[in-house]
């Protein structure tokens, strides 16, 4: 399909409304991330289901990356942040670091993290 | 950027769509990012508050061991259903792909029609604004049965500390996603109306972010909620 080859040019959207700074990507592009997304998703059941690999420690840190891939993923290319205004970044990322610092402060705070002991259960 | 120049841009707009604004970005767009960043601490607070009670429920059911007595009254088995959660958080992630095809369709509207079956139905925006409202109704659904079934087995928001945070994290996320879905109807109404095309990218454009931050919402707590033991 000519669609899924070449980059889209809306020539009625106002881009410089909608902060396009770079063409969003097409069809072909959407779908290998939703491939990928999947991909991910059945690498964390697979592994919820390895009881070798639950009592490690590196399980919770295995899925904690995926999931934030996962997260970052959709961020960049379905939430086009990959491809619009620096400010929509910044508008975005400031209020994501601010929530996970207090996730991460909370969960020091009340003894579920330590430093130098990882995660206390 | 300096705001002069911001401001030059904006003006230079040959669209001339929205007034001039001194980032030369439209404010619906600017407050939509900015309502995402705030709900990013809503559901932080929400997450926060499910992770400290973890593991400190005094009575069964809990999520991912079973319990029986003396430590519970009665024998209960682990409440979370991976399997079926595995399956509802695969309709969501492909939701949000239905929706990116719908933002897509609607700004290639004035496009010439291409001839391909296949490259057609990528330009019809009923379709993937339907898709993306079928395939949100169906995690509802999803969430409505492992709501019923938790209550079945003894897990109320009244039961431990577990079924009230687990209850009200979930349930909030559940909440987000009805609007989402309330929102894709209403555009599906203009859309049957009078046609979305690329002048309605921008409304379009809002609510698939939305709709997006739902699912990146639902990825965090697919794995901290459900998958972390």
């Amino acid at each position: 399909m000519a669609h899924d080859n070449a980059p889209e040019h809306h020539a009625n959207v106002d881009h410089t409304a909608m902060g396009i700074e770079k063409e969003h990507p097409t069809w072909s592009t959407y779908w290998k991330v939703a491939l990928i997304l999947t991909l991910i998703t059945v690498g964390e059941v697979w592994i919820y289901y390895i009881p070798s690999f639950v009592a490690s420690r590196g399980f919770v840190p295995t899925l904690l990356l995926l999931s934030a891939v996962k997260f970052a993923i959709v961020v960049l290319f379905y939430m086009h942040l990959r491809y619009d205004h620096k400010l929509f970044r910044a508008v975005f990322t400031g209020p994501l670091i601010i929530a996970m610092t207090t996730i991460v402060a909370l969960l020091f705070l009340f003894g579920h993290l330590r430093i130098g002991a990882g995660a206390a259960g | 950027m300096t705001h002069a120049a911001a401001l030059e841009g904006a003006q230079a707009d040959p669209h001339g769509e929205h007034p001039a604004t001194s980032t030369g970005l439209d404010n619906k767009k600017l407050a939509i990012w900015a309502f995402i960043g705030s709900e990013c601490m809503l559901f932080a607070s929400l997450i926060s508050t499910y992770l400290i009670y973890k593991g400190r429920s005094v009575v069964g059911p809990y999520p991912h061991e079973a319990c029986d007595p003396p430590t519970c009254a009665q024998h209960y088995n682990a409440i979370l259903n991976i399997p079926v959660t595995s399956a509802s958080t695969f309709v969501l992630l492909m939701s949000s792909l239905a929706m990116v095809l719908a933002l897509a369709a609607v700004e290639n509207a004035d496009q010439p029609m291409p001839s391909g079956f296949g490259a057609r139905l990528l330009r019809s925006s009923k379709l993937w604004l339907w898709m993306t409202a079928i395939l949100g109704t169906t995690f509802l659904g999803f969430q409505a049965f492992e709501f019923t079934s938790f209550v079945h087995e003894g897990l109320t928001i009244r039961t431990n500390l577990f079924g009230s945070s687990f209850f009200t994290l979930t349930g909030f996320h559940g909440a987000h996603v009805t609007a989402g879905v309330i929102w894709l109807l209403t555009l599906l109404a203009i859309d049957y109306r009078r046609g979305l095309g690329p002048k309605d990218a921008i409304n379009v454009d809002m609510a698939a972010l939305y709709w997006h931050f739902v699912d990146v919402v639902w990825i965090a707590i697919f794995t901290l909620v459900y998958l972390i033991k």
